[in-house]
């Protein structure tokens, strides 16, 4: 499963096993490689994708099981820096002044990164802002960046930085969702054990749509 | 496909930081590996297990510390930013600092059993001639622990090339300055552009097998010091 949405799924699971009897075991990491891994036969049976395209073509490949892609949450993109007392950051950012880094997940491999891509071509300082990037290869990674204050700021998940589990420091701005395409989740199953079934029908019940809101995301 | 623009930096990039950190590990890791063989100091190994530790940690733990030592609130960063230099995180100079912790061991073992195997014999017959310390060093050690010398630098180079946790954490993935191969085939990979993976990593391998072929055949010729 994605691992941006780590910290949300522990607590997803400890309400799943309270009410039933199975187990969830959960392996955390980028789409990217858990797709090149299911794909070379990876014994998972449910997918948590940070895209829609992965868990799609899993679908296509006949490696999933049909029809059972579901949109579980949808990642809302933050301006983060882990300085506080910033009024406003995005002036920063369109300044692009007071910083030295730029921390963006790479868009080419995250949907985070896709989208803070995004925003900044939207706001005409992609281009300005080149030399000041620097990518992290996932937006755990992203995170780091900004968290440890080796990047100034830094475009991260909004699920990182405001959830139950974690108060930080810092100053932030939270881009209108009109700058840039959905970030939509998707789980899919892989096998057709009941165990798998049963996790997907309690992602889309209301109690699993609540702690996914609390935890950051929007629920589509 | 061949090699994108963007790839062949990326290799470039590799071989560059291979090569300073390599002589930035033999000009440091000499004078250490020397005391090390002489040294009769009691508590000795504690520096010896100090030195060894990369090869037991994983390089993230390594990356870990440094990404928190390097921000303006660690130690590095901050006695850095002390001293007016510009922070090192995500900078090629940042990434030899990081390389050269990360390879010590597999430059520094390697001259202290050189050095270790030379004996005090030859050394006490060069002072009786009166041959000064640096002298007796450079004509009879330097010389005598060759072999020593080749191993260190080419497994010190060769584990730069491989180097990734490191870079993964400290480097930002920036083109031409801290992206190098191996951070390139991660994303090759990862993007599902395993074509492009395929032709980075087969450059890669073929470069590190003659590298170490040449090597081994060089060395060929002197007693083969083990690592």
């Amino acid at each position: 499963m994605a691992s941006n949405f780590a910290t949300a799924m522990k607590a997803l699971t400890m309400e799943f096993e309270k009410t039933t009897a199975h187990h969830v075991v959960l392996s955390f990491g980028s789409t990217g490689k858990h797709y090149a891994q299911i794909k070379n036969g990876a014994p998972f049976d449910v997918f948590m994708a940070a895209d829609i395209e992965r868990p799609r073509l899993l679908e296509t490949q006949g490696l999933a099981q049909t029809d059972s892609r579901m949109t579980y949450a949808r990642g809302k993109l933050i301006l983060w820096t882990s300085k506080s007392g910033i009024d406003d950051i995005k002036n920063t950012l369109l300044m692009g002044k007071d910083f030295r880094h730029l921390a963006v997940a790479n868009p080419k491999l995250s949907p985070y990164g896709l989208a803070a891509q995004q925003v900044m071509i939207k706001l005409d300082v992609w281009p300005r802002l080149q030399p000041k990037l620097v990518r992290g290869e996932n937006i755990a990674q992203t995170f780091q960046f900004v968290h440890s204050g080796n990047a100034g700021l830094g475009f991260v998940a909004y699920s990182q930085v405001i959830n139950p589990v974690r108060s930080l420091q810092g100053s932030f701005w939270v881009p209108p969702e009109s700058l840039y395409s959905p970030i939509d989740q998707q789980a899919v199953l892989l096998t057709d054990k009941q165990a798998g079934k049963d996790l997907m029908a309690f992602l889309e019940g209301s109690l699993a749509r609540q702690i996914i809101q609390d935890y950051g995301y929007d629920v589509p | 496909m061949i090699l994108s623009e963007q790839d062949l930096t990326a290799l470039w990039v590799t071989i560059k930081l291979a090569s300073v950190s390599t002589l930035v590990l033999l000009i440091i890791g000499t004078p250490i590996a020397w005391w090390l063989s002489r040294s009769q100091w009691r508590f000795k190994f504690i520096i010896e297990a100090i030195i060894a530790l990369p090869l037991i940690l994983p390089p993230t733990v390594l990356g870990f510390y440094l990404l928190i030592s390097l921000g303006p609130n660690g130690p590095i960063g901050g006695l850095v930013n002390l001293l007016g230099g510009a922070p090192l995180a995500f900078t090629f100079t940042g990434l030899v600092i990081g390389s050269v912790f990360y390879s010590m061991p597999f430059v520094v073992q390697p001259l202290q059993n050189a050095f270790t195997s030379i004996g005090s014999r030859p050394l006490e017959v060069a002072a009786t001639l009166r041959a000064s310390p640096l002298d007796r060093f450079f004509t009879i050690v330097v010389p005598m622990a060759k072999p020593g010398f080749i191993t260190a630098s080419v497994l010190g180079f060769a584990h730069t090339l491989g180097e990734f946790g490191v870079v993964l954490m400290i480097g930002g993935n920036i083109p031409g300055s801290t992206q190098v191969a191996s951070i390139a085939i991660y994303d090759h990979v990862e993007a599902l552009e395993y074509g492009q993976a395929h032709w980075l990593a087969g450059s890669l391998l073929l470069l590190s097998f003659l590298l170490l072929v040449v090597v081994y055949g060089a060395n060929r010729r002197y007693t083969v010091a083990q690592p």
